[in-house]
């Protein structure tokens, strides 16, 4: 029982490397979205989490404040703009949502998402960035254009160092 | 027989409060300390937020409640391709004459923060409506720009944005296509509860008028509730039976 088991955990690892040795080559040719580091040491929840989910918490804020007052920091939209887009140089225009160096448009160009947030907020900081201790934030870089595949990867390596 | 004498002696009563009210103010202001609520929390009907304006305080040639209002909010100078009469007006200054006495008013008019308001009564899409603590805001994530509220509006006090607009406030996200109003600076409220002063009120308490009075209309013993007890007011259209939160005094 317990060897049927193991052998189906080696079978599957297996697969994945063979999978990722024809995948992998042929991700380095694949084009990423360049995306601007953030302020701080870490976001406000795991970066892996924003990737996938950064929208449910905004929405979701927008809701809360509008209509009852809630004013937490954490998942304020001001906040990631104070954050994750950098003051205008002295002399130079801000970086503007649209453009690819925009933080939030680098990823929405990419990815063909249209949002009309910034017809209506400023799209660049207004206030100090929040200050958010701990460990480092980042635990992968986006270097796969799927995050299947980053998944795939991490299950891969951690397998082998079993 | 006896009511005549009670009005006589409230007229004479709101004369002396108006001429000690300067130096009343500023000592029952500091005696004052509430606190806003936790961020988390959510606003409820324990409060009723309003103003008193109180006309005989306000100066006819000022306008620092206005210029206030636009810095705070960030409207009255980035709406260049519309016409004066479509920029967008969330406070303005009001000259009235009476027309049998001559008598001459100033006030500064705004959203009246209904307690029935007909802009929310008449909005199709649910975008106006009033907050549980009396607030009545416009969310413009619902907006759909059609205007209906700022006919079923009867103080005029509502804007709608005609063109396209950049480095808006962080306090009031503002955008072509939807319809705004004073929000009784509900980001200050938010944050400082019964301490907070909207921006138009401390801006007239800084030229020395301090025509305005914030506070929380259902605590009987904030220091707005008190002032409209000792002194009285009035609500503009008072008869339209709305029960507006912003109270006039000496109109
Ligand atoms: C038509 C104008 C408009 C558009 C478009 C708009 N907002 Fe807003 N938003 C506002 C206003 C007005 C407020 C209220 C601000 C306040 O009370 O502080 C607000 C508040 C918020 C808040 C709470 C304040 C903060 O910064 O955390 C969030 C979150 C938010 N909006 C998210 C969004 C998102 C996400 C989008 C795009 C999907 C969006 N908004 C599009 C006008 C707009
Ligand atoms: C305290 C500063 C701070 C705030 C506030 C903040 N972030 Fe972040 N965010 C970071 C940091 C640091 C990272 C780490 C990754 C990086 O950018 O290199 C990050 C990562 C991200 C990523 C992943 C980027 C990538 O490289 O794939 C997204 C998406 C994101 N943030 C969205 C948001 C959103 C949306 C908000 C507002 C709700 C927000 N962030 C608020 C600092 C912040
Ligand atoms: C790591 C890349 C990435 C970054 C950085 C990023 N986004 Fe997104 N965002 C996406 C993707 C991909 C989607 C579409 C998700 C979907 O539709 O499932 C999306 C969707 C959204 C949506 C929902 C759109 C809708 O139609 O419901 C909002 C709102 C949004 N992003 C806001 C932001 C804001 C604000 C920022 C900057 C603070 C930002 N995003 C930064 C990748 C990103």
């Amino acid at each position: 029982m317990k060897s049927l088991y193991y052998n189906n955990k080696r079978i599957a690892t297996l697969l994945v490397a063979v999978l990722l040795s024809f995948a992998l080559p042929a991700m380095a040719d694949t084009p990423v979205p360049v995306v601007p580091k953030g302020k701080g040491v870490k976001c406000v929840e795991p970066t892996d989490v924003m990737r996938k989910r950064h929208f449910e918490f905004i929405l979701h804020q927008r809701d809360a404040t509008m209509h009852e007052g809630i004013r937490t920091p954490q998942h304020s939209l001001a906040q990631c703009l104070n954050c994750h887009v950098p003051k205008a140089e002295a002399g130079q225009e801000r970086v503007r949502y649209g453009s690819d160096e925009h933080f939030c448009s680098s990823c929405h160009n990419y990815a063909g998402v249209t949002i009309d947030c910034f017809e209506c907020h400023n799209d660049g900081p207004t206030g100090q960035p929040l200050e958010l201790t701990g460990a480092e934030g980042r635990p992968t870089p986006l270097a796969q254009p799927l995050d299947l595949v980053d998944e795939a990867v991490r299950v891969a390596t951690r397998e082998e160092e079993e | 027989m006896s009511k005549d004498v009670n009005a006589t002696r409230r007229k004479f009563l709101g004369q002396a409060a108006a001429l000690t009210g300067l130096s009343v103010a500023p000592g029952v202001f500091l005696v004052d300390l509430a606190h806003g609520k936790p961020a988390d929390e959510p606003v409820s009907a324990k409060n009723r937020w309003g103003m008193l304006i109180d006309t005989n305080k306000c100066a006819k040639d000022c306008n620092a409640c206005v210029t206030a209002c636009q810095q705070e909010n960030g409207w009255g100078s980035n709406e260049v391709n519309s016409r004066p009469d479509q920029q967008a007006q969330w406070i303005r200054k009001v000259n009235l004459k009476h027309k049998a006495t001559g008598a001459t008013y100033s006030l500064p008019m705004l959203c009246q923060h209904c307690e029935t308001p007909p802009c929310a009564d008449v909005c199709p899409t649910g975008a106006s409506f009033r907050r549980a603590d009396g607030i009545v805001l416009v969310d413009k994530h619902i907006c759909i720009g059609c205007r209906y509220c700022m006919m079923a509006c009867p103080y005029k006090a509502r804007s709608f944005i005609h063109e396209v607009l950049q480095d808006q406030s962080v306090n009031a996200p503002r955008g072509k296509g939807t319809v705004e109003s004073c929000t009784l600076c509900v980001h200050r409220v938010d944050r400082d509860g019964e301490n907070a002063v909207p921006a138009c009120a401390e801006a007239c308490n800084e030229e020395g008028h301090a025509a305005f009075v914030f506070g929380d209309l259902n605590d009987p013993d904030s220091r707005l509730s008190q002032t409209l007890k000792k002194f009285g007011s009035r609500q503009i259209r008072a008869d339209l039976g709305l029960n507006p939160g912003i109270h006039y005094k000496g109109i």
